[in-house]
Parts: C-alpha cells; sequence; structure tokens
C-alpha cells in the first residue's frame, strides 16, 4: 500500500502526559504502576493511573461530557500542539473532510458505576445527573472529541477490547483510501473502572505484582489508564518528522472468547498480512513492540508468534512494564511509543523483568538499547479473537 | 464507492428472516409486529452456545442468514459489527452486581460484557481467521457501518459482512436509552457483481439528510425508536426490486445511497458492453 502518514502526536499515561514526558520515563526506566488506590475498597493489584484526572475540568461549553474517560481524552488533546496541527489541517481539508475514528473498549462506563450505586432506594432510577449518551455510551468518545476540535466528519467508535485504538487506524485508513474523507483523528482512551478491575480479577489474571512481560514469573496484568490520538492523513503535510503507517494486517482467532490460541495462528496472520501490505520482509522489521500484557498465556503465545514471522534475532519488547496494560487505549499508546523509537533511535527493554522466559525464542530485550531504529511493527490483541498488528517507520 | 448486495438477514418484531419479510417491506403482506423470534445459534458448539446472550443470538442469526444467502462461504467473509449498545443486558448485571458490596462479576459474564463479543462468538461459529471491526455510533450506527463497510469492501476488494443488532437495556439503564425490542439486519457487500445481487452507490456528504422515513407508515414509529430499525428504508428499498434512492443520518452529514437492482444492473452492463 501506499504510506499513510501520522502527523500528530499526542499521549498520556501513567508514564507521564505528552511525548516529551514519556521518552524521559521510558529512557530512564521509572517504573509507573502502584498499588491500586483506585475504588473502594481498592482493588486490583497494581496500576497505572493518572492523578490530574481527578481534578482535570473540561473546557466550557462541554460539561455534559464530564467523566474520567472524556476528562483524559481532554487532558491528552491539550498536550504535544495537538490542538494547533488539528487547526492547520482544518484550515487545509476543511471540519467536514476530518473523520474522528477512536477506539474504546469501556467508554465512561465509570460514571454508570457511580450512578447505580446512588439509585433512588424508593425507585430504583438511576440518579437524574447521570448523562448515559454523553459518557457511558461507546459514541460518547468521539461525538466528546469532534465537539472539543470542531469536526464535522464521519465519526466512529470503534471497540474490538484490546485492540480498538490500533483497530482505529485500520478503518481509519479504509475511509482515506476510499475518499470518504482526507485525513482522520485516530487513537482512543480507556481510563481505570471497576469493571474491567473486577472483571480481570474474576478471569483470575491480575498480577499480584507490577507486571512482568516475558518474564519466567510473570504472573498476570497491570491495567492502566491512557489515551493517544494521532492525524493520520495521506501526505506528511508539514510535520516536523512525521511517521509513516506502512502496512497493517487484521485478523480473528476463532478460538475462544477470553483465552489467546496457543497455536498463534492469528498473531502470525496479521505480523505478516501486516508486512506484505507493507512490502516489506520480516528483516526490514528492526524492533517489535509486543502486546504483551504480562499474563502467561498472552506472551507464550506472542513469542511464538514473534519468533515465527521473525526468528531469533529481532529484538521485540513489551511496554506495559511501565504503563500497564490501558485496554483499549493500548494501542495508540505503543504507536506513540514507536514514534519516539524511530525517532530517538532507540529500543525499551521490558520493564521489571529479572529473568526472560527461558522458553521463548524471541529475542526479547530486558534492557534499553540504543541503536538505529527505521522501522516498528506493533501487535495488539484482545478478548474475541482480535488480533491487529501495524508497521510505522520514519516518513520518506 | 459502489458495492453489491449479495446477502440479506433480518430480525425484529414480526420480521423473521429475509424471505419471510421481503413481501411485508414491498407492502404486498401485512406486517403484524410479533416479538422477534430467534432461532439457536446452531453455527456454535452446544458448550459456546449456552454462554450466548440474547443479543448475540441475534446477531449470528441476521449474520447467518445474509452469509447464507450470498453463497459466499461464512469464513471467506470480512466483517463489521455495529450496535449502539453491545450486549446491554450483561452490562446492566455487571454495574448491577459492582454496586453490591457482596457482588461478584462472573469470569463468562466479563468476557461478553466486550462490544465485539458477537463478531468474537461468530468466528468462533464460522472458523474465520478474517478480520472483524466493531462499532458503536449511537443512531447513527446503521450509516457509518454502511459507510465503514463498503470503504473496507472497495480497498480490500473483498466481501465483506455488516451486521447490525440493538436489543433494549433492562431497567433502570432502560429509561437513559429507550429502545423497542429487538431488532437486527446484515448485509453481504461485495465490491464485485454477483449474480442477482442489486448494486448500490454509497457516499458521504457534509450536509445533513432531508427528512428519513419508512415507505410503508406502520413501520416508522419503529424506525424512529430504535436504532437499527434505521436501516428500514434501505430494507424496503431492497424489497421493492426497483431502483431508489435514500440517504441516512450521521452525526453530522449524511451517507447518500442509490440502489440499482440486479435486472437493472445487467441491463446496464449490458449496455455498455455493446456500447462501441
Amino acid at each position: 500500500m501506499r504510506p499513510l502518514h501520522l502527523t500528530a502526536l499526542t499521549v498520556a499515561s501513567a508514564i507521564g502526559t505528552g511525548q516529551a514526558a514519556t521518552l524521559t520515563g521510558l529512557q530512564e526506566r521509572r517504573t509507573c504502576l502502584r498499588p491500586s488506590d483506585f475504588g473502594d475498597p481498592a482493588i486490583g493489584g497494581h496500576i497505572g493511573r493518572i492523578d490530574a484526572l481527578d481534578s482535570h475540568n473540561l473546557p466550557p461549553g462541554l460539561a455534559e461530557f464530564d467523566c474520567r474517560n472524556n476528562r483524559l481524552a481532554d487532558l491528552t488533546l491539550r498536550g504535544d500542539g495537538f490542538v494547533d496541527a488539528i487547526e492547520t489541517a482544518k484550515a487545509r481539508h476543511g471540519a467536514g473532510r476530518i473523520a474522528v475514528v477512536l477506539g474504546t473498549s469501556t467508554a465512561g462506563i465509570q460514571s454508570a458505576e457511580r450512578a447505580f450505586r446512588h439509585r433512588d432506594p424508593a425507585t430504583g432510577s438511576l440518579p437524574a445527573d447521570f448523562d448515559y449518551r454523553n459518557t457511558q455510551d461507546m459514541f460518547a468518545l468521539p461525538r466528546f472529541v469532534r465537539a472539543a476540535l470542531g469536526l464535522r466528519g464521519p465519526a466512529l467508535a470503534i471497540s474490538t477490547a484490546c485492540a480498538s485504538s490500533a483497530r482505529s487506524l485500520i478503518d481509519a485508513a479504509n475511509l482515506i483510501r476510499a475518499g470518504v474523507c482526507d485525513a482522520a483523528v485516530v487513537g482512543g482512551a480507556d481510563s481505570l473502572c471497576q469493571m474491567t478491575l473486577s472483571g480481570f480479577a474474576a478471569l483470575d489474571l491480575i498480577s499480584p505484582t507490577p507486571c512482568r512481560p516475558c518474564d519466567a514469573a510473570r504472573s498476570g496484568i497491570s491495567i492502566g489508564e491512557a489515551a493517544g490520538f494521532a492525524l493520520l492523513q495521506r501526505d506528511p503535510g508539514g510535520a516536523d518528522q512525521p511517521i509513516a503507517l506502512l502496512g497493517y494486517g487484521a485478523t480473528s482467532d476463532g478460538y475462544h472468547m477470553s483465552a489467546p490460541d496457543p497455536r498463534a495462528t492469528g498473531a502470525i496472520g496479521a505480523m505478516r498480512q501486516a508486512l506484505e501490505r507493507a512490502g516489506l520482509d520480516p528483516e526490514a522489521i528492526d524492533y517489535v513492540n509486543l502486546h504483551g500484557t504480562g499474563t502467561r498465556a498472552n506472551d507464550a503465545m506472542e513469542d511464538l508468534a514473534t519468533y515465527s514471522v521473525f526468528g531469533s534475532e529481532t529484538p521485540c519488547s513489551s511496554t506495559k512494564g511501565w504503563t500497564g496494560h490501558t485496554l483499549g487505549a493500548s494501542g495508540i499508546v505503543e504507536v506513540v511509543i514507536a514514534a519516539l523509537c524511530i525517532r530517538h533511535d532507540f529500543m525499551p527493554g521490558c520493564l521489571g523483568v529479572d529473568t526472560p522466559d527461558p522458553d521463548f525464542r524471541a529475542n526479547v530485550l530486558i534492557q534499553n538499547r540504543q541503536s538505529p531504529v527505521q522501522r516498528v511493527i506493533s501487535n495488539s490483541f484482545g478478548f474475541g479473537g482480535i488480533n491487529c498488528s501495524l508497521v510505522l517507520g520514519a516518513a520518506a | 464507492m459502489n458495492v453489491f448486495v449479495a446477502g440479506i438477514g433480518v430480525r425484529g418484531p414480526g420480521l423473521d428472516g429475509w424471505v419471510a419479510s421481503a413481501p411485508i417491506l414491498r407492502g404486498a403482506e401485512p406486517w403484524t409486529p410479533t416479538a422477534a423470534v430467534l432461532p439457536a445459534p446452531t453455527m456454535l458448539a452446544a458448550n459456546e452456545r449456552r454462554r450466548t446472550s440474547q443479543v448475540t443470538r441475534l446477531a449470528l442469526a441476521v449474520a447467518q442468514e445474509a452469509a447464507d444467502m450470498s453463497g459466499l462461504p461464512a469464513a471467506a467473509l470480512r466483517s463489521i459489527f455495529g450496535s449502539s449498545n453491545g450486549d446491554g443486558a450483561t452490562i446492566h448485571s455487571i454495574l448491577d452486581a459492582l454496586s453490591d458490596a457482596a457482588g461478584a462479576v462472573s469470569p463468562t459474564q466479563f468476557h461478553n460484557s466486550v462490544h465485539n463479543a458477537a463478531a468474537g462468538y461468530w468466528s468462533i461459529g464460522a472458523g474465520s481467521a478474517q478480520a472483524a471491526s466493531c462499532i458503536g455510533c449511537h443512531d447513527a450506527t446503521v450509516a457509518a457501518g454502511l459507510l465503514q463497510a463498503s470503504a473496507e469492501a472497495m480497498i480490500e476488494r473483498r466481501p465483506v459482512l455488516l451486521c447490525l443488532y440493538d436489543a433494549p437495556l433492562p431497567e433502570p439503564l432502560g429509561a437513559c436509552r429507550p429502545i423497542s425490542g429487538m431488532f437486527g439486519a446484515a448485509l453481504v457487500l461485495s465490491p464485485e457483481p454477483l449474480p442477482g445481487a442489486p448494486q448500490l452507490r454509497v457516499a458521504y456528504h457534509q450536509d445533513p439528510p432531508a427528512a428519513e422515513a419508512t415507505r410503508l407508515p406502520a413501520l416508522e414509529p419503529l424506525r424512529q425508536n430504535h436504532p437499527i430499525a434505521r436501516i428500514l428504508p434501505l430494507l424496503e428499498m431492497l424489497a421493492s426490486g426497483t431502483p431508489g434512492s435514500l440517504s441516512l443520518a450521521l452525526i453530522d452529514g449524511r451517507v447518500d445511497l442509490d440502489l440499482f437492482p440486479a435486472a437493472s444492473v445487467a441491463a446496464c452492463s449490458t449496455a455498455l458492453a455493446s456500447s462501441p
């Protein structure tokens, strides 16, 4: 395929707000996970929490969107000159020609959790100030981001569990390539909530320690909250150090609703498709950013997939030791991390890993490495057996 | 964008599959709005079938009907699943459990709560390794789904299953998002002409649409009170077998749809082929 371009990027996670803080956190190998202090009683092992959300206010006129997830989206949008880049794009393409295609697994469901705890004891009805449409509803996220950025093009909420924001790049690429729009705001947001903390605990997938992806003794995930946004368009558009979306692949496992296929067929298929679409051999990839959640099953499956496609030389690692598993947002967070690796020629080694799993055959990094990075493949896998792989590179 | 409608599925009040519904939708038979009848999802093994909720059964029923009608192997279809509320009943039950200090979330409930649950069960049942995306666009779910599925069919040059479904939310959540009954519809959109498949031209416009309405006045309340029933005017047009045009509203802007039935597509191709 002809590459598309990511001409503006912004991110917020437990590492920090903005690309510079994210880069510093990655390079200094600072752990950002802490024992859960979320919920009453607090549950969920260690978490990647963004403290600024508790006090962040939405801009005037957008109060009806107020919820943790939209606050997270707003905080992120305000960083990295993203709003200015959108203004430039609006002047160039027109607000009606820029789509908003955003991934989220749970949107603003924390608002519903709170509303359910404050039901009217007599009637059972929810508090009058609970705004389903603008908070809990899946479409609340793109609705809010459109309103915050003054965009008027087609809008979609993509919700494919932990592959949501990765898939948003693919769906937006299809709209741009088909001529439906000229550019798209892609990415997404997922914020801490009781539902995911309790749900992953029910599946016995929460690590009692900060998550240690690829470690021999890994014991599950740590959940984090994060958001990231990118402007996707056909050409580099005069951006400083634009990143190219060179290829993408998407498959389904057709295997199980919450367990990965141990044969890794779907993950292998997604990576091979992404390389094929990019017109690249596996040797052209310098670094693999793994989905690497820290569960026994995911990491073993992904090692098999990575080894099958790339062999035992290509360096790979997971950055979830920093951010935690940010669920639907993990794809876009790791797109921004891939962009930082490409711009600053480094690869982050898995954080918190003492002993890589001796059964793994891929080349798992456990220390940062400074070396040229031109192309990165980034994996995102989700419940329901959804697999997405993205190939990113320095724009030609 | 040009696609060909190779398969159609529908389940809703008094609309029990496309074959039974087409005469109703073209006004040849009366419409009796009895509750939607959902067949058991025979594509799934018994253990998976037991875990599926009503809304997943609705999605699988319309997806399977559309895939069967297309004559294309189900495992060969890429897919876009669209739903405003996803599995709202399961999410409601989790919210209920979380509001009680002693409440526990079940693992099956949690994995069924993801918005892509129906797509996951479809890929398991169809034995499909094909890409799937899942959207939730409130009252614009049908319009955005048609746009996205047509774009993917055109770019990938592969048939795409568009499966749209929604069910009412239990109370008290239902009061926040009223939806009348279960309604689902599915289309298989092929980028290439197929025998008997009408051609659908799909285009995005920035201006809002003119008023939308069903041709049959009796169906109009259903269209207004259900996000997926926004597809009824298109289904009426498909059932009529005659050319037609309509628009569906996006959040701003609209999707214009122009339908050319298979007979007129064939005549048009013949005319083009024989022209000098």
